[in-house]
């Protein structure tokens, strides 16, 4: 438990939060590990947790009808995996799948929501966190969306 | 030393600049417009005639009296000659798989340019830097431009679209001539005060006889010039690059957009524009090329296409690089002002929109240096 | 042949191809001789050429190329017009014209005792690929070499082998991203942007080299800033159109600049100021 107390503290997502705050985190929190190919969540289940991720690689994916399934992002080392928990209806959007063996904390949703309903300093220290990796998803989807390096798209400077 | 020639006595100026292998380029009357082209006689002048320009309106109108040159400036200018609509660059022949290219071996012709007015001097200065500058002289050009005489020409009155005096440019001529004269057509007859600028111009001079000018002949001269500078339109420079580059988000940007077709007459007519194009041409076995290059207009569609789309697709923004690159831009590249006054653009422009008049509404409606260019702030990239 | 004459540089100098590579579905990589004792020109990174075909016409083509092998030069060109369609269309033996080089090259000498960072994106790993490559030859001339690629999908990445090659040579990274990819891609999936939390950057002791689409250019300069990569260490390559290439026809202008000639390689800070505007 002190290790990963540590370690939560030592992340730079978690930088400038209270000791007892990551405390709290590290509470909800338990080591986790995914083998190369297994998915970590799916599309529309329940979003009852994030992750820090330690080491590996995963690999975010949509699946539409009549397409073949895309990766739309990877995340590494040190990344946050999944907002989803925070946000009500609470479901994932895609699929997670860890490319390679991939370990990392799991922090529990449910259990977190409760207290951030208790403690709404908590709450918004976490919403704040987040939003700011949301805005810079949100920055990075849309470049990708510009589709910067396709046929004809040379015009577009902004 | 200012001499004097007499009207009748041009049929020997003609003469004299046959004799040495110059072709006559100058003003003469065609499709009810004052164009330049090839005289064979001081005839063909158009003798009685000038020209009423206002914004969008050119017509011409007969003179109370026969003066040779007493009109402003007409559609032509003289890059047509030193700086052609469209020329050979090379041409090829396939053989087998490669080419061999044929470089162009004409011989430069020579001309003498008559009537060219002190705003055209300075258009052709002007092109001189922009073609002979720095990196890459134009060979082309330099063989054209190393063959013309010139012989100018002291307005003696303005068209309501001049604007040369603001400009720095006329209406007296000041260099870069080998013969200037003033046009007097008073009680004592039709004559020119004469002034050779170059040796050349003084073994003309010399060839014609002329007795010198009397200091009335040349008083009149000055009188006339210096007249024609009051019947202008104005334009204000100081500060106008850092006033551009400031504000090129102003809404009167929007206001002209609406107004301009991107017709690209003003391009056309303007003496220091100087945008072309490349073409390659082949015949129909396809064993035979011809590179030409051509005027082009940075209002057309196309000029700024990259592999998809123009980078300028709004006429917005075309009306927008064409002003601020002539009045701007220019003096960062070539050290001047790219303008010279003459006030075609604003004849010729079938919208009438009056380059003096935008420049005057974008000074008027200026915000603070927030958005200068030279400014070194943070964007949000 | 006859070729290019000193006095006029509008005249293409003849070429023979002597290697088509294929490098992704729509870019091919030619590589060109010179014929005829036409005489090796050298180039320095960053310039282009005019590569012209024979009725068809002309486009202005960044080397891509060693610029320490003299006489044999290299294009990587994308088919997205009728030139470029009838350039990756030529076989060895083909003849090619070629005018140049033109242009501002990458400022090498200012990375000198520093690490050079090469952000590419899509096709804009051509025209750095002669400043890894004077790079990785002078060596010990530099600190770090870090390279970040992104291109839309794995099939669009270019010099795959060389990629994997140039990770493997000391004190230097190559992180790889594409936009999007099959289920079957093992590497990195998101905008360029995102392999800079990978990247073993000492932004201070940075000299960054940056080419790509124009938006590319911006997001990337915003991130390079952001951490604290010194304005004035920050190059980029721009493109216009051009049809001569020695500052005649005037289709390159961009502000008050010349891409032709007083670029394409510019220092960031010259073009901070225009890259707001639209349009220009």
């Amino acid at each position: 438990m002190e290790t990963l107390e540590r370690i939560l503290g030592e992340h730079p997502f978690f930088a400038g939060l209270e000791p007892e705050y990551i405390r709290l985190l590290a509470g909800c929190a338990s080591n986790v590990r995914f083998e190369a190919g297994t998915y970590i969540f799916c599309e529309s289940q329940q979003a009852d947790a994030f992750y820090l991720i330690r080491q590996g690689q995963v690999a975010l994916e949509i699946f539409a009808p009549k397409r073949r399934p895309i990766i739309i992002e990877t995340l590494g080392e040190g990344d946050i995996l999944g907002w989803s928990w925070l946000v009500p209806p609470h479901y994932w959007r895609f699929h997670a799948r860890a490319v390679e063996l991939t370990r990392a904390f799991a922090l529990d949703g449910v259990c977190l929501r409760a207290k951030c309903e208790q403690n709404h300093d908590l709450g918004y220290e976490l919403l704040k966190r987040f939003a700011s990796i949301i805005e810079r998803r949100l920055d990075a989807t849309r470049l990708q969306l510009l589709d910067v390096y396709a046929q004809g798209s040379a015009r577009v400077t902004r | 030393m200012a001499a004097v020639l007499q009207a009748p006595n041009f049929e020997h100026l003609f003469a004299a600049l046959q004799a040495r292998g110059y072709e006559v380029i100058g003003p003469t009357v065609r499709d009810g417009a004052i164009v330049y082209d090839t005289l064979r006689s001081p005839n063909e002048l158009p003798g009685g005639w000038t020209d009423e320009q206002e914004a969008g309106r050119y017509r011409l109108r007969r003179r109370a009296d026969e003066a040779w040159f007493g009109y402003a400036v007409g559609p032509h200018s003289w890059k047509k000659y030193l700086h052609p609509p469209e020329y050979r660059l090379f041409s090829a022949q396939r053989e087998g798989q490669g080419f061999r290219i044929l470089p162009e071996t004409s011989t430069a012709v020579k001309r003498a340019f008559l009537g060219v007015r002190a705003c055209e001097l300075a258009a052709i200065s002007i092109q001189d830097r922009v073609l002979q500058g720095a990196s890459y002289p134009d060979p082309a050009y330099r063989r054209r431009r190393e063959n013309v005489l010139l012989i100018a020409v002291n307005c003696t009155e303005a068209a309501a679209t001049c604007f040369c005096a603001s400009m720095g440019t006329g209406p007296q001529v000041r260099d870069g001539y080998d013969l200037v004269m003033t046009e007097l057509t008073g009680p004592d007859g039709h004559q020119f005060v004469v002034e050779a600028g170059s040796e050349a111009g003084r073994q003309l001079l010399e060839e014609m006889e002329c007795p010198p000018a009397t200091p009335e002949q040349c008083r009149q001269a000055e009188t006339l010039v210096a007249a024609a500078a009051s019947q202008m339109r104005a334009i204000r420079t100081e500060g106008i690059r850092e006033m551009l580059y400031g504000n090129l988000e102003h809404p009167r940007w929007d206001d002209v957009a609406r107004r301009c077709l991107a017709c690209g007459n003003c391009t056309m007519v303007c003496p220091t524009c100087f945008c072309t194009t490349v073409e390659e041409v082949t015949d129909i076995t396809g064993n035979h090329v011809e590179r030409w290059r051509k005027w082009d207009s940075c209002f057309s569609q196309n000029f700024s296409y990259i592999h998809g789309g123009s980078v300028r697709s709004s006429i917005r923004s075309r009306y927008r690089q064409w002003l601020t690159h002539k009045l701007a831009s220019w003096i960062d590249q070539f050290g001047t002002s790219g303008c010279v006054g003459c006030g075609r653009c604003i004849a010729w422009c079938p919208a009438g929109i009056d380059i003096t008049e935008e420049v005057a509404a974008l000074q008027a409606g200026v915000r603070g240096a927030a958005e200068a260019i030279t400014e070194n702030n943070h964007g949000n990239a | 042949m006859t070729g290019m004459l000193p006095t006029d540089p509008m005249l293409p100098a003849a070429c023979r191809v002597t290697q088509v590579t294929r490098e992704t579905p729509d870019t091919f990589t030619l590589q060109l001789e010179f014929v005829d004792g036409e005489g090796p020109r050298g180039f320095a990174p960053g310039q282009f050429s005019m590569l012209y075909v024979f009725g068809v016409g002309e486009v202005p083509v960044s080397m891509s190329g060693d610029p320490e092998q003299i006489g044999r030069l290299a294009y990587t060109v994308r088919s997205v017009g009728q030139v470029t369609h009838a350039l990756v269309c030529r076989r060895p033996g083909a003849t090619v014209g070629v005018r140049g080089p033109f242009g501002t090259p990458w400022p090498l000498s200012e990375g000198r005792g520093l690490d050079v960072l090469v952000v590419a994106g899509g096709i804009g790993l051509a025209p750095l690929r002669p400043a890894i490559y004077h790079v990785l030859r002078h060596r010990d001339e530099f600190g770090r070499l870090i390279v970040l690629y992104g291109a839309r999908s794995p099939r669009d990445l270019l010099y795959r082998k060389e990629l994997a090659g140039w990770a493997r040579r000391s004190e230097t990274q190559v992180l790889l991203t594409v936009d999007y990819a099959g289920l079957d891609w093992r590497g990195r999936v998101g905008v360029v942007t995102t392999l800079f939390r990978y990247a073993r950057l000492r932004p201070e002791q940075t000299l960054a080299l940056v080419c790509g689409p124009e938006i590319m250019m911006r997001f990337v300069a915003g991130e390079l800033l952001g951490r604290g990569v010194p304005a004035s260490k920050i190059y980029v390559s721009m493109e216009r159109n051009m049809k001569c290439a020695t500052g005649w026809c005037g289709h390159c202008q961009y502000g008050p600049f010349f891409v032709c000639k007083d670029g394409p390689v510019f220092a960031y800070e010259k073009l901070r100021a225009l890259w707001r505007h639209d349009e220009l």
